[in-house]
């Protein structure tokens, strides 16, 4: 038995959808950078499958796989600098305490 | 590897992948949670080891499966000190699950009516490693966004050093 392109799509749409869940529904700081970080990793599965199915040649979406790494991994390490400041500031890393700047 | 993915193969790592990341947003402990995340990261490397994408797998297992974990461990450590902090109630929220299952949905089905991806047979061709950084480092290929990405990385780590260090509350 052998795999296309579209169970590849298919299964970064499901984590996709995982991540987006955790992102609308997590309280906690660090729970919300996880989900994200399970998106990036969704996109990543699409950009790789479909340069090597498209465009194995070229390979452009190996090279927007690793761009798109590198731009999550300085999110990661911005997100949970700023967990970290939160943190220091407020003694607590709940979004729902994040509400200062609310008008 | 021959010209086609194994199913067997891709079966066992969707289901790892799936199953972690359900693991990690159903599990209660941010701890358990992170180390479900940590597997889904190994497995996803595993998908791209399957898709002859050998630098994109060591470079996620390097850069997601050992920095980032080793992160997420450590603000976890830092910002819930005590073991009651980390275990935490569900978080269900009917909202959020309605959009990211319609949203899904969504997906899954534009991605079973586009006939452009349908039977696609997989290329033969495969380059590798040596290919991809002949392509990275020249000058008409990706040098220049390359150079881009450091710059990225650099100006993420002055700004996280410069909002984390020690100063006035």
């Amino acid at each position: 038995m052998h795999v296309g392109v579209e169970p590849f799509l298919m299964l970064a749409a499901v984590l996709f959808s995982i991540g987006l869940y955790g992102a609308l529904s997590k309280k906690a700081t660090v729970m919300l950078l996880m989900s994200l970080e399970l998106m990036s990793i969704a996109v990543n599965i699409n950009l790789v499958a479909l340069s090597r199915f498209v465009t194995p040649k070229t390979m452009e979406g190996l090279f927007f796989a690793v761009f798109t790494m590198v731009v999550s991994a300085a999110e990661i390490g911005l997100g949970l600098g700023l967990v970290l400041a939160i943190y220091r500031q407020a003694r607590t890393s709940e979004v729902t305490n994040l509400s200062e700047l609310k008008g | 590897m021959t010209e086609t993915v194994s199913g067997i193969a891709f079966g066992v790592l969707a289901f790892l992948c799936v199953g972690g990341a359900i693991g990690m947003v159903v599990s209660k402990n941010i701890v358990h949670a992170a180390f479900w995340l940590l597997e889904v990261t190994v497995a996803a490397a595993g998908v791209f080891l399957l898709l002859d994408a050998d630098y994109v797998a060591i470079v996620q297992l390097l850069v997601y499966a050992v920095a980032v974990a080793i992160l997420m461990i450590f603000s976890i450590m830092i910002t819930l000190r005590r073991i009651e902090d980390a275990v935490r109630p569900r978080d269900f929220s009917a909202v959020a699950a309605a959009l990211s299952a319609l949203f899904c949905a969504g997906i899954l089905w534009t991605v079973h009516a586009f006939p452009a991806v349908h039977a696609q047979p997989l290329p033969a061709v495969a380059p590798d490693v040596a290919a991809f950084g002949k392509l990275l480092f020249s000058a008409e290929g990706w040098s220049l966004p390359f150079e881009i990405a450091s710059l990225i990385l650099t100006a993420a780590l002055i700004g996280a050093v410069w909002w984390t260090k020690e100063g006035d509350e």
